[in-house]
Formats: structure tokens, C-alpha cells, sequence
């Protein structure tokens, strides 16, 4: 069973994770000089899988592409707070940004999935999310989520965990703590080290 | 030289321990192979072909002796007794125990050191110019942004797991010696007008599969603005470079496919974000980096030496020693030395543990206590009296550590091949003493000159084939070694990446093969020429035709 840490405990998980059914049908590979973001051919969910995808009620975490399509029939529960969007480590911020009036304080929390953990774009989006779009609430990390990874995820913005299966909680709650003072900033507002040094009375 | 505070300590103390329980839980069973994988190559650790291989990082290739006396220790206590620099300024032990993994990092850190990113898909130690900070033509001394940018990058939160491993080379003279436009980032640093100091971003070179020469796609970039750039040129690469195909995943192919300019507009644009930010180096900073790389305590002393002129004129050797192992120095009565770790019979850049006693005592004695690894897999001691010169190649020369080929063409760059590495496709250090045997006299040796030759075992191209003046690549053809050739690369300010010549070669055949070529050069060259020049002159077809006996009018002419 899949444990979620928020913060730094783990909390029973009120969001229901929506996932579309894979597709076997990988978007074709283009090297072209505009096409960016299909450089690695990750598949695409069409229509009818997005229109067939099942909503239940409750607190949803949602597809980009579910949402992005669906949205219209999903305001009430928008605004009622029952509506969450995960992004895939290809996909676009700016794209869940511009559905959201440019406001993405409107989602009570955003998914971001790592679909194996050495795929680190994910690391960039959260950071993008916190930092050009100022996105202030839960940002949870999903997928190939490890304790070996919990320190990186922290720093680039995330709050929250959903571990893989077969992770132990309370180690990946520690990992979060693997180093006391790293060299560089990030979006957790550290100073970078350089900055400390240079205050008056700094000293480790 | 750079010297830990207490943040650079804890820092790697808890890697030591990150490290040590991540090691424990694979061999518990806890973590498998496949997620430990990446993990401890990040830490420098592959599994071999016979053992693991342990690769320790040198930034930028500045080493203490007392660090000099710690891989000794290493090299003693968990290996055979020797070591390998490698053309990353690395060192690399080839046959360490997994379980002693842990402890041997530790040892490590007690002298400053560690194994931080010398491998995975993340930033690698960053390389730079071995004469750094004594040469003659330095505009900038690039080992304090060298120290700024290894801060900035270990344990870079964003940037663990890129979609391949990242490069970064620095240099800040006229002639650049950290081959800049073939890394996937290169930086040169200089000053403008009012003296301040200015970086040209060289981004998307490499070497490889898919050699290409990197693109400026900054000119002028102001240092304090290093971390928040390359955090930009980071992430473009990091959210759009391929991951499907590891051999389409270095930053050159998303530079390639979209166009430098495009590429640097999104940089641009993504630099706003961080630009001017917290991040943003301080001047307090650089100065505190600054003041570690000052001039060593170093008396002054005058322009010449008679003793040294005397026994350059008595000393056959010795001349020959001095004419090739030692260049010019910023201040009067001193010069840069560089030992020469290529005698015939060893494989280029392996060290016995003796040799790095020894090395570690000349620096002490010659050098005030400080060594430099070089790329091209030699060690260099910086801040040499004239007068000890003699004395210095007396004790180097005792120790195996004064053979006096830097730069001629038994001075050979290679990476350890097929007799240790498990992706090489072919054997390298064989190939590289064959050659060496071929060249075996000094006065042809001398006549022939200045020539770069690089052996690599694979596409990887740890040797730096491509910009060898003659390259060599081992190469797999239905489960058989053989060789291909190429001419006309080079490193520094003309960068060029070498041509094939024709059909590969099998590996007995390469030493004649080499023999053609020069001899092709010697015939053909003008008196001033380099091997290389002459190459640029006069093109492929005299050299072909040479090696692969098509019919030339020309007279045969062989040296004796």
C-alpha cells in the first residue's frame, strides 16, 4: 500500500490519483527544429480515451489532458475544491498555467509523476511551478518515488510523497534530512552556502 | 589551493553516511541492483570487467600532497598498488572491493576528497587548464569560478538525473587548453575594456558518438551570473533533451536539433526567472575563493640561474628533459613542470603507489606542496625554482617520472580499453605501448615533433580521439577488435575534429600504420610544420594513399 507523507508525516491520502489507461501508441519521434516536447515520443491520449476516462466523486487528482479537455463540465467542482492536476514529466506547465487564468492557486494541489526515477524533468517542473508560477499549495510527487530521491524532491519545491509501494515511510521522512546545509539555493528559500559564509557571525 | 570549511566537510561526511547505507541496503538486498545502479555511479563507482572501478574526483585537477599521499594509502591498502589518472584529471582505482566502497570514501574525506559526480547523468567534475594560474598567457585565472561553479553543482537538487552525463571545461587564456569547444559546456573567461571579468558560453560540443564542435550562444556573460546561467542552460536541457536513446542524449543533439540561437533564446528567456537573484555570486565570495589560489609564499629570485644554464650545456639529458617537459612561468626564476606519467611498457596515466610517494615528496620539496593533474594524463608541478630544476629531474627521473616526451608522439592520451573497462569495444593500452615500441628512438622521436596521438576503446571517446592529430578508435566488426584512423584533430584555439582515413585496421597493423603517416608528414612537411599543419596543408589524399598503397608518382622515400 502506497503511503503519503505530507510534509513530514504520513497522512491518509483524501485525493483519489486518476490515471488514463496506457496507450501502446507512442507519439512519432521528430528531431525537427520546432518540435520540442515530442523529442521522446511519449504517447498521447486521444479523445476518446479522455472523454471515456471515469471521474469519480470526491477529490480528484486528474490528467493534464482531463483536465484540459473537460474543464467546462469540472468548474463546480473546481471551485469547490475537489479538483486536482498531475502533470507526466513531458508535459507542460505553462499549459495547466494558462487553463488557470495564469493563476494556479485555484487547484489545491498539482501531482507531478516521475514514471521511473531517473527521469529527473520533474525536478524542473516543480521548480518551474513554484518559482515562474508562483504556485503556493500541495505539490505532491508521484510515480517512482524513493527514499533516495526525497531530498532532491524537497528542495525542488515538493510538500508531499506518495511513495512507491515498497518504500518505508519513516526512512524516506529521514532522507529528507540526508544533508544539513547544501551548496546551492533552491525553491526552499535556503541561502546558497556562499551568502551564509559572508554573514556576520556565520560559522557551521 | 582550496581548502574545506565546515560546510564543505559536513557536506561530504554525509555523503560518506548517504552513501554507506545505500551501500548496505544493496547488499542487504534491500535496494536492487537496478536502483543502486545509478546511484553509485554518481558516486563514481562501476562495476568492471574484473572488479569494480572507483573513480575519485580531483576538481579541476588540483591535488595536494598530502591527497598525493592518501591515494597512495588507497592504492595500497584496497587495490594493487597503483592508480590511473584519467583524461578528466580523475584518478581511478581499477580494482577496489565493493564492500570496502564505503570506507574508502571515507578515507578520502579526511583528506578533502571524495567521489562526488565523477560519473552518472549529472555534472562531472569540472575541468580547466593544468597550468592554471602560473602561465604566461593567463587573462584570467579560471580555479576560483572552477571552486564557485563545483559548489554550485554538487548535489545540484535539480539536476541529479539529467537524460546523459554533463561536462563542463574552463579556461581563461589566450590559448585555450581545456579544449572548451568539445565539451557540453565550455567557458572562456576574460576581461573587457574596464578589466572586468566576462565569460563566453560555448554550449553543445562534444565528443562521442556524434563529435561536434560547440556553439557560443553567449558572449559576454558577466561572472557573477555563472550559477543562475547555468541553471538555465540546465534546465532547457534537463526538460527537453532526448531520453529514449542514450546515444541522442547529450545536450549537443537538443542544440543541434533546434538550433544554437533557438537554444539560446530559451535560455534566455528561462534565465529571467533566476537572474539578479539570491544566487547571483557575490564579489565577497569570489574574493574568499580568490584568496585560496593565491601565489604560493614563493621568494623572489632572479631571471636566470647560472648552475641550471650550466648543466642544460653539460647535460645532454637534462636539455632534452627541459626542452620538452618545461614551459614558461608567469614570474622570473620559475617554470611550470610537467612529469611525464607515458614511458614505454605502462599504460599512459597508470601510477604506482612508489611513484605518487615520490611525486608527493618532489612537490613538497620543488613545488610547495601542490600538483596538478593535466588531460592529457600527465602531472604537473607548477611553482618550480630554476635552480631546483636540476635537482627535480634528478629525483623524477630515479623514480621512472622524467621521460621526456610531453607532447611528441609516444606522449600518448588513452583511455584504460578493453583490459578494464566493460564498454570499450577493443583493447587501448596494448595498442598505445605497440606504438611507443615503434618509436622507441629519441632523435627520430625529437625530429618528428610536436604530435598528439589519442587512443580510444570506444564511441565514448574517453581518449579524445577526435582531436588527436592522429586518432585512433577501437572499433567491434563481428566480434573482432579492429582499429580506425583518423588525422587532422586537435585541442586548443584551432579545435577541429580529425577525418577517417579509410578501412579500420587490425590492432598488429596500427603501429605500421602510424609509421606511414609520419613518415608521410616528414617528407612532405616545410621546415617549420607541425604534424598537424602539414595535415591542414596538404589534406587526406598523400596520407591515404600512403597507408592504403594506392598508386602514387611520387618517389618512395623511407627514413632509415
Amino acid at each position: 500500500m502506497a503511503e503519503l507523507i505530507r510534509g513530514t508525516e504520513v497522512v491518509a491520502d483524501d485525493w483519489t490519483w486518476v490515471r488514463l489507461p496506457e496507450t501502446n501508441e507512442p507519439v512519432r519521434k521528430s528531431a525537427g527544429k520546432v518540435v520540442l516536447f515530442k523529442l521522446t515520443g511519449e504517447p498521447a491520449a486521444s479523445d476518446d480515451v479522455i472523454s471515456a476516462c471515469d471521474i469519480p466523486a470526491g477529490k480528484v487528482l486528474l490528467p493534464l489532458s482531463v483536465w484540459l479537455r473537460r474543464r467546462d463540465e469540472l468548474a463546480t467542482r473546481a471551485d469547490d475544491g475537489e479538483i486536482g492536476v498531475w502533470l507526466d514529466s513531458h508535459e507542460e506547465p505553462a499549459e495547466l498555467a494558462e487553463s488557470l487564468g495564469g493563476n494556479l492557486n485555484r487547484l489545491p494541489l498539482i501531482g507531478v509523476n516521475f514514471p521511473k526515477f531517473i527521469d529527473g524533468r520533474g525536478y524542473s517542473i516543480a521548480f518551474i511551478l513554484r518559482t515562474r508560477f508562483g504556485y503556493r499549495n500541495e505539490l505532491r510527487a508521484l510515480g517512482d518515488v524513493l527514499r533516495d530521491q526525497m531530498f532532491f524532491f524537497h528542495r525542488c519545491g515538493f510538500d508531499a510523497y506518495l511513495l512507491r509501494a515498497d518504500q518505508k515511510a519513516e526512512r524516506c521522512i529521514g532522507a529528507l534530512k540526508d544533508f544539513t546545509t547544501p551548496y546551492q539555493t533552491s525553491t526552499d528559500g535556503q541561502p546558497p552556502v556562499f551568502r551564509r559564509r559572508a554573514a556576520p557571525g556565520a560559522g557551521a | 589551493m582550496y581548502r574545506y570549511d565546515e560546510y564543505d566537510h559536513t557536506l561530504v561526511l554525509e555523503r560518506v553516511a548517504q552513501y554507506r547505507d545505500q551501500l548496505q541496503r544493496n547488499l542487504a538486498g534491500e535496494l536492487s541492483d537496478d536502483e543502486f545502479r545509478p546511484l553509485r555511479l554518481q558516486n563514481g563507482l562501476y562495476i568492471q570487467r574484473h572488479a569494480p572501478m572507483l573513480r575519485v574526483a580531483i576538481p579541476y585537477g588540483m591535488l595536494s600532497s598530502t591527497q598525493l599521499r592518501k591515494l597512495s594509502d588507497i592504492g595500497r591498502r584496497y587495490d594493487r598498488g597503483y592508480g590511473h589518472f584519467s583524461t578528466r584529471q580523475n584518478m581511478q582505482f581499477n580494482w577496489p572491493k565493493l564492500e570496502d566502497t564505503g570506507d574508502i570514501l571515507a578515507e578520502l574525506a579526511t583528506v578533502e576528497m571524495h567521489a562526488i559526480q565523477t560519473s552518472g547523468n549529472c555534472i562531472r567534475n569540472i575541468t580547466t587548464d593544468p597550468f592554471a594560474g602560473v602561465a604566461p598567457d593567463e587573462i584570467v585565472d579560471p580555479r576560483p569560478y572552477c571552486e564557485v561553479l563545483r559548489q554550485w553543482s554538487t548535489f545540484h537538487p535539480e539536476f541529479a538525473f539529467l537524460p546523459r552525463k554533463f561536462k563542463i571545461a574552463v579556461s581563461g587564456t589566450l590559448e585555450d587548453r581545456a579544449v572548451t569547444y568539445a565539451h557540453d559546456v565550455g567557458l572562456q573567461l576574460y576581461r573587457d575594456d574596464k578589466g572586468e571579468v566576462l565569460a563566453r558560453v560555448i554550449v553543445g560540443g562534444g565528443m562521442g558518438r556524434t563529435p561536434i564542435l560547440g556553439s557560443v550562444i553567449h558572449d559576454a556573460l558577466p561572472w557573477q551570473h555563472l550559477p543562475t546561467y547555468l541553471d538555465a542552460v540546465l534546465r532547457v536541457y534537463n526538460r527537453y533533451g532526448r531520453r529514449d536513446n542514450a546515444y541522442k542524449a547529450r545536450i549537443k543533439i537538443l542544440v543541434k536539433a533546434i538550433g544554437a540561437e533557438t537554444f539560446a533564446r530559451q535560455v534566455d528567456e528561462e534565465w529571467q526567472l533566476e537572474r539578479d537573484g539570491i544566487a547571483t555570486v557575490t564579489q565577497a565570495e569570489l574574493d574568499r575563493a580568490s584568496a585560496a589560489f593565491t601565489d604560493p609564499d614563493a621568494p623572489l629570485r632572479p631571471a636566470t640561474d647560472a648552475g641550471f644554464d650550466a648543466k642544460r650545456a653539460s647535460d645532454p639529458a637534462f636539455a632534452r628533459w627541459v626542452s620538452r617537459c618545461v614551459r614558461g612561468h608567469k614570474r622570473p626564476g620559475y617554470r611550470a613542470v610537467t612529469l611525464s606519467l607515458k614511458p614505454t611498457g605502462v599504460a599512459p596515466g597508470d601510477i604506482s603507489c612508489e611513484q605518487m610517494d615520490a611525486l608527493a615528496d618532489l612537490a613538497d620539496r620543488y613545488s610547495f606542496g601542490e600538483l596538478r593533474v593535466s588531460h592529457e594524463q600527465n602531472v604537473v608541478l607548477a611553482d618550480v625554482a630554476l635552480a631546483d630544476l636540476y635537482e627535480l629531474w634528478l629525483g623524477a627521473r630515479a623514480h621512472g617520472l622524467a621521460t621526456p616526451n610531453i607532447g611528441l608522439l609516444t606522449d600518448i592520451i588513452c583511455c584504460p580499453g578493453g583490459d578494464f573497462c566493460s564498454l570499450a569495444n577493443a583493447k587501448s593500452i596494448p595498442i598505445a605501448q605497440a606504438i611507443q615500441e615503434a618509436f622507441e628512438n629519441l632523435d627520430y622521436l625529437y625530429d618528428v615533433g610536436d604530435l598528439e596521438l589519442n587512443i580510444s576503446g570506444c564511441m565514448n571517446s574517453c581518449g579524445h580521439h577526435h582531436v588527436g592529430h592522429i586518432g585512433i578508435l577501437g572499433v567491434d566488426k563481428t566480434g573482432s577488435e579492429w582499429y580506425q584512423v583518423s588525422i587532422g584533430g586537435s585541442q586548443g584555439n584551432l579545435t577541429s575534429l580529425g577525418d577517417v582515413i579509410g578501412p579500420s585496421f587490425a590492432a598488429e597493423e596500427v603501429p605500421g600504420v602510424v609509421t606511414k603517416l609520419v613518415e608521410t608528414y616528414v617528407e612532405q612537411r616545410t621546415p617549420e610544420e607541425r604534424f598537424i599543419d602539414t595535415v591542414r596543408r596538404i589534406g587526406m589524399a598523400p596520407f591515404k594513399a600512403r597507408v592504403y598503397g594506392e598508386p602514387t608518382k611520387k618517389a618512395e622515400v623511407t627514413h632509415g
